[in-house]
């Protein structure tokens, strides 16, 4: 994993990108980038984290999108 | 598609009901289903049990009971075929408990394992329950609790404790017999059983078909306590939020419906409860009834005419 807290979910599938988001955050001071391929992940994951009050923006590239929690 | 016509056809493909039912006599219809997929735990006996459960379940729904069963199987020779004896004894478990008979099937080769049954059941055609017979002030029923597709979800990620996994089964190898039979006593207008499109989704099957309003008081509908937590988290299925999408504009959700139990509400079942739509003034005896085998069962709602949104959630 890169300094910046990268999480690479591409290519997995719920709720697979959820619990590896949860795990980045818990070793980064809740903070990280997510990047997944589907937007069921968007919404899960946007809906973990803003459950725990961080802040969530979505980037959406070409069949793929990045979170940026916290 | 090419449309079939035949007037003995009672059910058919058009209303999305539970099953098709065809007329053979005066007296006499059957009731026919189909249903299959792949596993949701890992246990193969417990999957059989789940399949066969789900399976059943729509001859339930339209007031019938099973008679006869096929099983429909898929599986890959990589597989031990143990794993395959374990999964059809599930399934004949359940048979057996409905009451009905297996009568035969068709294994073919598959890369994922998939099963479920054919099922046959006869009934009178004055008693056929469809989607479509709502009338206004009826009461709504539902008899199991909602949240297996997230707790699913969930335990494909280790966040089920053994308690909270096995109610999970037990909620989805529950056979809908004992709601059938106590329903079928009691007399009701309407029946649907809750399965891929959730709650939610077969509550506008029903307000759809009989062109009325369900009125859905969130507070009464049975939820599991595990599947809100789990939904706060992000554990959800695609299926939950294709249904929230597919229902956008059909159902009117109430401000103070909490996102967590709007997303139970639309959680695609496995082998769900039964929806059953009765005149008001017979739902305490329904319930009654259901409290000897469940305790589960709740009034969750009423019917009035349309007024606009098939859904109404307070």
């Amino acid at each position: 994993m890169a300094d910046n807290n990268v999480v690479d979910a591409r290519g997995r599938s719920c709720p697979e990108p959820v619990i590896l988001t949860k795990k980045a955050l818990s070793k980064n001071g809740n903070k990280a980038q997510v990047l997944v391929d589907n937007q069921v992940a968007v919404d899960n994951i946007t809906r973990f984290a803003e459950n725990k009050g961080l802040k969530v923006s979505v980037t959406k590239g070409d069949g793929e999108f990045k979170l940026t929690i916290g | 598609m090419p449309k079939f016509q035949d007037e003995n056809l009672l059910v058919g493909f058009d209303s999305s009901d539970d099953a098709a039912v065809y007329k053979v006599r005066e007296d006499l219809a059957i009731v026919q289903t189909v249903d299959f997929f792949p596993p949701m735990v890992d246990d193969p006996y417990v999957f059989g049990q789940i399949a066969a459960t789900n399976s059943l379940s729509d001859v339930y729904a339209m007031g019938s009971t099973p008679a006869t069963a096929m099983n429909l199987i898929c599986f890959p020779s990589c597989l031990p075929v143990s794993i395959m004896g374990e999964i059809l004894a599930g399934g004949y478990a359940k048979v057996q408990e409905a009451g009905a008979i297996i009568a035969g099937g068709h294994t073919i080769e598959d890369e994922e394992p998939k099963y479920g049954l054919c099922v046959t059941g006869f009934i009178h055609p004055k008693d056929v329950l469809t989607n479509a017979g709502c009338q206004v002030g009826d009461a709504l029923v539902l008899t199991k609790s909602l949240g297996t597709g997230i707790l699913s979800t969930g335990g494909k990620a280790d966040l089920l404790t053994d308690g909270e996994y096995k109610r999970m089964v037990e909620l989805m190898t529950t056979l809908n017999k004992n709601a059938r039979d106590c329903m079928v006593r009691v007399g009701a207008h309407a029946c649907t059983d809750i399965t891929g499109f959730g709650f939610l989704g077969h509550a506008y099957e029903m307000a759809a078909g009989s062109g009325m309003t369900l009125v859905i008081d969130s507070r009464r509908v049975p939820v599991e306590k595990k599947a809100l937590e789990l939904a706060q988290e992000g554990i959800i299925p695609g299926g939950a939020y294709n249904n929230r999408g597919y229902l956008q504009d059909d159902v009117e959700m109430g401000a103070g419906v909490s996102l967590e139990l709007s997303d139970v509400l639309y959680d695609p079942q496995t082998a769900g409860g039964l929806l059953i739509s009765l005149p008001e003034h017979k739902a305490p005896e329904l319930l009654r009834q259901l409290e000897e085998f469940t305790g589960d069962a709740r009034l969750v709602g009423y019917v009035k005419p349309f007024d606009g949104k098939s859904i109404v959630v307070k």
